[in-house]
């Protein structure tokens, strides 16, 4: 239909991965990966369960690490530097990559506090400033009306939906460039997810973000770049307008028109 | 070609919606050789009947288009299948008009009987090439369709331009017979809407050919040079 441009034309990189191989103990869950998260652009990724999506955006912000004999190899390139060399400062890492997972985590403590607690490890602000955060972070969330008679309420009380963008104000109170989302919205219902759909449009002017969702017509909505995975390799990455119209791969073909398996 | 659908009811419905456009296309095909049939013999009840008939090619666009509706909400096709299901849909309308088409040939038989006139023009000789081609080439269309044949279709692409170029040649035709004898005047009137419904026709044939190549190749061409290669050097 359209004459596609270059996936890369004029734009830059924030994330830019080359050569990474992941591994959980023997099994290799990651092979071979290259692949540029562009900046201030969504990128979804999509592939059968397995695929090792998860695994991919769990690097980005070695979330790993958490695991024993879980490691990495090759390149992740942030901020001019390899993420994956020792010297990497994984907190400092983890905030200017913020990752929200499929299950809705708020902290048991109130929604003010939820907010509050990601900021205090990183910035002493004073009070007001503090409030000022909490305030713009639950705005950046949508989250900001249905909350603010409640701040002193617990997190917990929330209905999912709100936890889940509770969960991403948190993300963004401290600032990050990239927000991992992974799978944010399966545990919700449809008024929800399009919430956070919206919300994602929104974020995106500020933030570069990666998002895995089961929900193929999801990453058709709400990215500008698609990635395909399979069996640990990624198969096809370019425009989600090219990749949902005519992608390259009869792989991909065949797993987003559901001829899969 | 391409493999199954892990829902087999997705296949199904797909498998559907094809067979009723070559139904369809049969019906139509059936319409306009009906109406080639009854402009040479000159019988009007014939005519009539196929006048009427368009009726039934109307219907089967309104259910097709139906189909295609129901599809897209239940299904959200993607890549191919969504190329397919586009495709499908101005397929039909081409067909649609290709059974208007049909009816206007009918219309004009009727009426040069109706109106019993002498004339000098022999109005079916007139139009026998073109019509004989286009009949191919409606049929030829309907297959590189069902087959997804994307040779053909460039085949059928070119061969419109021979329709074009016949229809030119028939009206500098009938306007010298016209020039001679203004008596010929009215039928080779409906000689020439004739003509035109069968190079309209061809048209309709060469956009389904174009929609055989969107779906096989994810390329649109229409209105390109890829369709018109004469347009490059003049």
């Amino acid at each position: 239909m359209i004459n596609h441009t270059p996936v890369n034309a004029g734009l830059k990189p924030t994330i830019e991965v080359s050569g990474l191989n992941f591994f959980y103990g023997n099994f290799q869950g990651l092979k071979h990966i290259n692949l540029k998260i562009f900046d201030k652009k969504v990128t979804a990724f999509i592939g059968p369960s397995g695929c090792g999506k998860s695994t991919l955006l769990r690097t980005l912000n070695r979330m790993y690490d958490l695991y024993p004999g879980q490691r990495a190899e090759g390149k992740i390139i942030y901020n001019g530097r390899n993420i994956l060399e020792p010297g990497q400062d994984v907190n400092m890492l983890r905030a200017k990559v913020g990752m929200v997972f499929q299950k809705p985590t708020p902290f048991p403590m109130s929604v003010y506090d939820n907010i509050a607690f990601g900021v205090r490890l990183y910035e002493n602000l004073p009070k007001g400033e503090m409030d000022e955060r909490v305030e713009w972070a639950l705005n950046k969330a949508a989250l900001w009306t249905e909350v603010k008679d409640k701040l002193h309420k617990s997190g917990l009380g929330l209905s999912g939906g709100q936890q889940q963008r509770l969960c991403i104000a948190r993300g963004v109170a401290v600032k990050p460039d990239v927000l991992l989302l992974d799978e944010p919205t399966s545990a919700l219902d449809p008024i929800s997810t399009a919430k956070i759909e919206e919300l994602i449009s929104e974020l995106k002017g500020e933030y570069t973000i990666a998002i895995v969702t089961h929900n193929m017509q999801q990453a058709a909505r709400c990215s500008d770049y698609t990635a395909y995975m399979y069996l640990g390799e990624l198969v096809e990455f370019g425009e989600t307008d090219q990749i949902f119209m005519n992608p390259d791969k009869k792989e991909t073909q065949d797993y987003i028109t559901g001829r899969f398996g | 070609m391409v493999g199954e659908h892990s829902s087999k009811q997705y296949d199904q419905d797909l498998e559907d919606i094809r067979s009723k456009v070559l139904l369809m296309g049969g019906l139509v095909e059936s319409q306009f050789s009906d109406a080639m049939g009854a402009f040479r013999a000159g019988n009007a009840e014939q005519a009539e009947h196929i006048i009427k008939a368009d009726d039934n090619v109307n219907r089967m666009e309104v259910q097709l288009d139906d189909a295609c509706s129901h599809l897209i909400v239940r299904r959200q096709p993607t890549a191919n299948d969504l190329r397919t299901v586009m495709a499908t849909l101005k397929v039909i309308t081409d067909l649609e008009r290709v059974g208007d088409e049909a009816s206007k040939i009918a219309r004009a038989a009727r009426n040069i009987k109706e109106r019993n006139v002498v004339s000098t023009i022999n109005p079916y000789e007139t139009v026998r090439v073109i019509a004989t081609s286009t009949t191919d080439m409606l049929h030829d269309a309907l297959d590189a369709f069902a087959r997804l044949d994307q040779e053909q279709a460039m085949k059928i692409i070119s061969q419109d331009d021979f329709i074009d170029h016949e229809f030119r040649s028939i009206m500098r035709n009938a306007i010298t017979f016209m020039m001679e004898d203004p008596r010929t005047i009215s039928v080779a009137l409906e000689t020439l809407w004739v003509a035109k419904a069968i190079e309209r026709i061809g048209d309709h044939c060469k956009n389904i050919a174009e929609y055989v190549i969107y779906i096989v190749e994810g390329k649109d061409i229409r209105h390109t040079a890829y369709s018109n290669p004469k347009t490059d050097n003049p």
